[in-house]
């Protein structure tokens, strides 16, 4: 049985980790991330975990760290933020191009400059294509519960891939919630010792990371990228299998109060806590609006995001990260491209909130289903997106 | 007949090798445009060039010269430039 207790997102993401019995910790601290191996390196140094925590000398050896410790057979864990994932970028490609399942969480944040340590999610936009499985945590519930589906889902021998686990920086890090700390057994059942898929091992050697000529190149891309949309089919499965064992549900989208809902609020990731609650001011001035929140970034959930929206006239789709001189926000635009073929698809407005930390509340909410309406009022056109409460 | 290429499934994961020292295979000597040529007279055997060759192309022969493998030689003639005696030249590879 679990423990059901209140405790920091971060800590509490660390005492998966320390569940999921992780035995190689690579990390260089940065804000809103630092608790979360601050409290592992604690756990290590006291002996409570046993594990390698190896300090770095930045983000970049963090992951090639976490990739070698992955190759030899380890179980690998890496936390960071903002510049320090964008430090990582280029190993976030060998990772999941060597089909290392190494495991990470993100605690969201601005990329400078201007510097910011607060919360939106350019930096894992930025990272969209690194062939990482990706998933966004609502809650610290959802934060603990993923990071422990991340090693099952990485480490399965269909999959062999890494997974990041996307928290809001500050807004869920930093906050104490109520939530459940699964016991050791129990977590023990849900996550076999890890069987390494690749290895080093001197008794059978192996080369790895080696020259791909343009002859071969393509179909090993292939094949990685066969491994990742496969890939949703295994998460839905250790889902379900978590589900029965722990009794919470997860689905790529998550939906809310979307029952005959003609217009429904689009966002990832803690936000959708106050969009919530916007929802349910809007249903009690009988409204029909609803909420839809992407749990699963990578691989993309076409058909669920689909079904979700089927129906409804339009979806107002909130980023907090705006891609620059583009259609705003990355999240609308995939889903304005999973919608560009279908014969009925809903009017999508695009909305930016919430950058470099700004409060995004309710009110915000109001003027987005507000101004939403209004531009399918004028035939669904305008501009591909707005900026909510920037001041002129 | 063009020969039939394997497809992506019959690739292994991640492209690794499992087979060790397959480098071996690759018949790197012919890249060289220059091939180095040793003259007897003046080599003292002192086993330089093998030292310093970047593609280990160089191997002790029986009477104790240092012998070239030219399927792996790349011609790059670091080993002519650093003879102490001079013993090795370069000369235009023939293809």
């Amino acid at each position: 049985m679990g423990i059901r207790t209140g405790m920091e997102v971060s800590i509490a993401i660390s005492e998966a980790v320390k569940l999921s019995r992780a035995e190689v910790i690579a990390a260089y601290p940065i804000t809103p991330q630092t608790h979360i191996v601050e409290e592992l390196a604690r756990m290590v140094a006291d002996g409570e975990l046993d594990a390698k925590f190896i300090m770095v000398e930045s983000e970049h050896s963090a992951m090639s760290a976490c990739i070698g410790a992955a190759a030899a057979g380890a179980r690998s864990f890496t936390a960071t933020a903002a510049q320090g994932l964008a430090l990582m970028h280029e190993m976030l490609y060998i990772a999941s191009g060597l089909r290392l399942p190494v495991v990470m969480a993100v605690a969201n944040r601005a990329m400078s400059a201007p510097l910011s340590i607060w919360g939106d999610h350019s930096d894992i936009m930025a990272e969209r294509d690194s062939g990482w499985i990706q998933l966004f945590a609502e809650t610290g519930q959802d934060a603990f519960d993923l990071t422990i589906q991340a090693f099952r889902i990485a480490e399965d021998e269909r999959v062999s891939l890494p997974v990041v686990v996307n928290i809001d920086g500050f807004t869920l890090s930093h906050v104490i919630e109520p939530l459940e700390i699964e016991s050791q057994e129990d977590v023990d059942r849900f996550l076999p010792p890890f069987k390494p898929v690749i290895q080093l091992d001197p008794d059978k050697p192996i080369s790895i990371g080696p020259v791909g000529f343009p002859e071969i190149y393509t179909e090993i891309k292939k094949q990685q990228n066969v491994a990742l949309v496969e890939s949703y089919k295994v998460i839905r499965e250790i889902w379900n299998e978590f589900r029965d064992m722990f009794g919470r549900e997860y689905h790529p989208v998550e939906s809310y109060r979307t029952e005959d809902a003609e217009i429904l609020i689009h966002i990832a990731g803690s936000t959708a806590g106050t969009a919530r609650i916007a929802v349910d001011m809007l249903r009690e001035k009988g409204e029909k609006v609803g909420l839809i929140r992407t749990r699963l970034w990578r691989p993309y959930p076409f058909e669920d995001m689909k079904k979700a929206v089927a129906g409804v006239k339009a979806v107002a789709a909130v980023d907090r990260c705006l891609s620059f001189g583009g259609q705003g926000g990355p999240m609308c635009s995939e889903l304005k491209s999973a919608m560009y073929n279908l014969e009925e698809k809903p009017f999508i407005a695009g909305f930016i909130a919430g950058l470099g930390g700004r409060d995004i509340t309710i009110e915000d909410f109001f003027t987005i289903v507000k101004e939403t309406k209004k531009m399918l009022e004028e035939g669904g056109g305008g501009e591909e997106y707005r900026m909510i409460g920037v001041r002129e | 007949m063009t020969e039939k290429k394997p497809g992506w499934k019959e690739y292994p994961l991640a492209a690794v090798i499992s087979k060790p020292g397959s480098c071996t295979y690759h018949n790197t000597g012919d890249w060289k445009t220059m091939r180095p040529v040793r003259d007897d007279s003046k080599c003292d055997k002192c086993g330089f060039c093998w030292i310093i060759c970047p593609d280990a192309a160089l191997f002790m022969g029986e009477d104790g010269y240092y012998e070239v493998d030219l399927y792996h030689c790349k011609g790059c003639g670091i080993c002519a430039h650093e003879c102490k005696k001079s013993a090795i030249r370069m000369i235009p590879e023939e293809h």
